[in-house]
């Protein structure tokens, strides 16, 4: 039966290879571990390759003895009185059974330290990318303190060219309670804790679309707190900082939605750069329409969502902070036009 | 017949009414009564927990359903664990405890009898407070019910700002009390075992389980008292402006989480070191040999009661430690594996050359044996902390400790169970429902925590009440879902047998398994006071001596 659960834990395995190999041009919707595209996460996944292959040999070796146990040493019928020899011990056995289970850890040992030195203490290149990451109930802050750039939800980086590394390196906070940043084809996780700075980095070598979501239990909406990385080329990561570098576009013809949101309790919460809407709790509102998706990744960006988030965020995200906003028809009309100029 | 059915069967006879009856059980302080008092109230509240658990399950069964709300699933994941942990596992095995311990070491109760009964109380309070969160945990608030903060409860999801109402309050009191309550029974264990031992039972001729029961109890005594002391703290930041963990008034959140921790990783071995107790009486037995390395198993038990105390803090290789924090916590956990690989190695000489009988009981030993076996390699792989940077938190986690925790725990449980029921009741379980629970629990257990393993490494955290569909996920939580019913299955046999085989099994006689420890050479179920004289032993298994006095084991020891 060992057996065949080891079976069917490679056979899931190998599905899972098969499922990530799609084309490698389109973006792979699955966050797999086995299928690192960043130097962290590669690195850890040949050390798991490694740690995999010798728990797999000691699995063998056990598992075999055991089988050959059980069948070897059956009660067979007709000899139901007979006791087997008493045997109490052997010291030269045990001795073995002791000494070569802690070679084995010498030698894990000395693997991962090697692996943890080289991720935890790597030193941060003048050219790498600085990000803070701030986690908040349910919802990612990413701002991009050299670059002047707020966004949310949705990370941009740039690619990474062996010849002149461009990593990203992350320091991660929380506006309230413990979440995990975790993309787990970029690194591995580490959390966000209200009242500690850690840190963590990414050095992704192709580009695409690498999802994630928090990872540490973090209230109500946990499951919906989403994470998208979209990996780019460097002329293409300057355009989009440029872009987010530029204040709202004021779109006269939608000056009566601007009204609405001015005058609501969207301002309590959300900031739209030039507009007197400054608020911290939400994410960042200037760029929105640049955005694929809205509520941490629950839905995405179009029109009908974010009349229906206005309205109701409940019916996206039951539990989300964002309160329902009680808008007349023609107010929310007006509010949903005003949010799709924010380009 | 067991001395509850006793009772039942003598009240009938003496026309006694049934509130004496009841009055006789709830003032009980005989070690047995409490024991089978410890194992049915951690029955209820297991068939409670994996209703939590099956209806988890419903929920994740395909993306984005609607089977419960986020509020209803976060609440059914802290009550799961928090009931599994505290008000399942820590019962059944102090129950096992209560009741073997003296009649497996010669004595005719604990050495503190009135402490036991309060001890029980004091836990069975605790479980029912919990539960009574349901009906007072909203407050005056109107907030949430039931607790829904985790089972790690971590700071700062506990303090009011984020958990107004009292569920975090009923959380908190209903494991600080259950604690006391372990602390009360673990001292109890510690004074019979040392104490209480019948002439010529000296340290090194304990049965095993004795050995391992007063290990478990030293961890216990030591490990709660953290436990208690961060509830006491949690409460002091709650109710009299304390700012321990209040992050928002500069408390930290990682001390919570070491205060947790090193109560919460020993108490995995607090847990599974009476189930290697199971086995290391059960596989020799059923193995006709006496177990492989006494005194090895001995000092590999108390090594690992020592090295499990320096290892918690690998639950927290994400919480952004410094690389020397996390070599050295990587080393200790792995370290911690070679005792326990010895122990695995010793069953398995137990067996070697022996004659295995494959009744039940055994049966889920070797269950035990080969998932207790994977359980701790992918343990192996969690120590690494760069691999754990990717796993922790996922449900390749929760595909691990449910390994640990059902494939281990639970298998070994079922063994004792299987094994011991005939001393408790008089009566054999039912061989064929006992095979069928076996073969049913197999087969659910590995289709649902062999499969559970890839969504985590295909980056599916836990405690998520809903996934995105076409991650990869699908599939494998539906076959995982389906798994848990054939489990649910498997309990319904399993209590069927014990209801059943209570009124219809065969009669047991005083040594249904030809076994050699003393609990045996008493009548089934034992009388009141145990022993009629107090035995006097020469071995390690004086039932051996009594029966082949030409080839005593006092002869090699």
């Amino acid at each position: 039966m060992a057996i065949a659960a080891v079976l069917v834990i490679l056979a899931g395995i190998l599905l899972a290879a098969g499922l990530c190999a799609a084309s490698p041009q389109t973006a792979n919707p699955v966050p797999s571990i086995f299928e690192p595209h960043s130097t962290p996460a590669e690195s850890i996944f040949h050390l798991s390759l490694f740690v995999l292959s010798i728990t797999a040999l000691i699995f063998l070796v056990v598992a075999t003895l055991l089988t050959y146990a059980i069948v070897k040493f059956r009660n067979k019928e007709g000899d139901a009185q007979r006791e087997p020899a008493q045997v109490y011990g052997s010291t030269q056995i045990e001795l073995a059974w002791t000494v070569i289970p802690i070679l084995i850890v010498v030698v894990l040992f000395l693997a991962t330290a090697r692996v943890i030195h080289a991720i935890q203490d790597a030193p941060k290149p003048g050219a790498a990318v600085e990000v803070t990451a701030i986690g908040h109930q349910f919802w990612w802050e990413f701002r991009y303190p050299v670059l002047g750039v707020v966004a949310a939800n949705e990370l941009h980086i740039p690619v990474s060219d062996p010849a002149h590394p461009t990593p990203t390196f992350l320091k991660l906070l929380s506006a309230d309670t413990d979440h995990s940043f975790w993309v787990p084809q970029l690194a591995g996780k580490t959390d966000l804790i209200p009242n500690r700075i850690n840190e963590s980095w990414v050095e992704p070598h192709r580009t695409g679309l690498f999802l994630g979501q928090c990872a540490q239990y973090c209230g109500t909406q946990h499951a919906k707190m989403l994470l998208r990385v979209s990996v780019e080329t460097p002329g293409a990561f300057q355009a989009w900082v440029n872009a987010q570098k530029q204040p709202a576009i004021q779109d006269e013809k939608e000056a009566a939605g601007g009204r609405v949101f001015e005058t609501t309790a969207c301002v309590n919460c959300h900031a739209i750069s030039g507009t007197n809407a400054t608020g911290r709790f939400g994410p960042d509102l200037t760029h929105l329409m640049s955005r694929d998706t809205i509520a941490a990744g629950a839905a995405e960006n179009t029109k009908e969502n974010l009349r229906l988030w206005i309205q109701n965020p409940d019916a996206i995200k039951p539990g989300s902070l964002m309160p329902a906003m009680q808008l007349t028809d023609a107010d929310l009309d007006a509010l949903v036009r005003y949010l799709e100029t924010l380009k | 017949m067991s001395s509850d059915a006793m009772a039942i069967r003598a009240a009938e006879a003496s026309g006694k009414p049934w509130v004496e009856t009841l009055h006789e059980w709830v003032t009980t302080v005989d070690h047995k009564r409490l024991g089978i008092l410890y194992i049915v109230f951690a029955l209820i509240f297991l068939i409670i927990g994996g209703v939590e658990a099956t209806v988890m399950r419903i929920q994740l069964m395909r993306p984005h359903n609607g089977f419960v709300s986020p509020q209803v699933f976060n609440r059914l994941f802290t009550m799961h664990g928090t009931t599994m942990i505290f008000f399942v596992a820590m019962p059944v095995l102090f129950g096992f405890a209560n009741y073997l311990v003296p009649l497996m070491i010669g004595a005719r109760d604990m050495a503190f009898p009135r402490l036991n009964a309060f001890s029980f109380w004091l836990t069975a309070f605790g479980g029912f407070l919990l539960y009574f969160s349901f009906v007072g945990g909203s407050g005056l608030y109107g907030a949430g019910n039931a607790p829904d903060v985790g089972w790690w409860a971590y700071a700062p999801l506990t303090a009011r700002a984020f958990s107004p109402g009292h569920s975090s309050d009923y959380w908190t009191i209903a494991v600080l009390v259950s604690g006391f309550g372990s602390i009360g029974t673990a001292i109890n264990i510690i004074a019979t075992i040392l104490c209480m031992r019948c002439p010529g039972m000296k340290l090194g001729r304990m049965p095993l389980l004795i050995w391992l029961n007063l290990v478990m109890s030293g961890m216990v005594l030591i490990t709660i008292t953290p436990l208690s002391a961060a509830q006491i703290m949690l409460l002091v930041d709650r109710y009299l402006g304390g700012h321990f963990f209040d992050t928002q008034a500069g408390g930290s959140a990682a001390i919570w989480m070491h205060f947790f921790w090193i109560f919460g990783h020993p108490e995995v071995y607090i847990l599974i070191i009476p189930c290697f107790a199971f086995m290391s009486e059960i596989i020799p037995v059923f193995s006709r040999k006496p177990i492989f390395g006494y005194p090895v198993m001995v000092g590999a038990t108390v090594c690992i009661g020592f090295v499990s105390m320096s290892v918690w803090a690998h639950h927290m290789f994400t919480i952004g430690m410094s690389s020397y924090s996390n070599a050295f916590f990587t080393l200790t956990s792995m370290v911690v594996g070679v005792p326990t690989g010895i122990k695995i190695f010793n069953w398995l000489g137990t067996m070697w050359g022996g004659k295995l009988i494959f009744k039940t009981p055994m049966l889920f030993c070797i269950g035990f044996l080969f998932q207790f076996l994977i359980a701790g390699l992918t343990g192996i792989m969690l120590a690494v902390s760069p691999f754990d940077w990717q796993l922790s938190g996922s449900y390749f986690v929760v595909a691990h400790f449910h390994y640990v925790i059902v494939g281990g725990i639970l298998f070994s449980l079922f063994a004792a169970f299987y094994c011991w029921y005939p001393k408790i009741t008089g009566r054999m379980l039912n061989e064929f429902l006992g095979k069928l629970h076996f073969w049913l629990f197999l087969i659910g257990f590995h289709m649902t925590f062999d499969v559970m393993h890839i969504p985590g490494i295909l980056g599916m955290p836990r405690r998520i009440y809903t996934y995105e569909p076409g991650r990869g996920w699908d599939t494998l939580n539906l076959i995982v879902t389906i798994g848990t019913f054939i489990q649910g299955i498997a309990v319904l046999v399993f209590v069927t047998n014990l209801i059943y085989s209570y009124f219809k099994g065969p009669e047991a006689g005083n040594d249904p398994w030809d076994a050699w420890t003393l609990e045996w050479s008493v009548s089934s179920p034992p009388p009141e006071y145990n022993f009629a004289t107090i035995p006097t032993v020469a071995s390690r298994r004086p039932l051996w001596d009594r029966k082949h006095p030409e080839d005593p084991d006092s002869r090699y020891e």
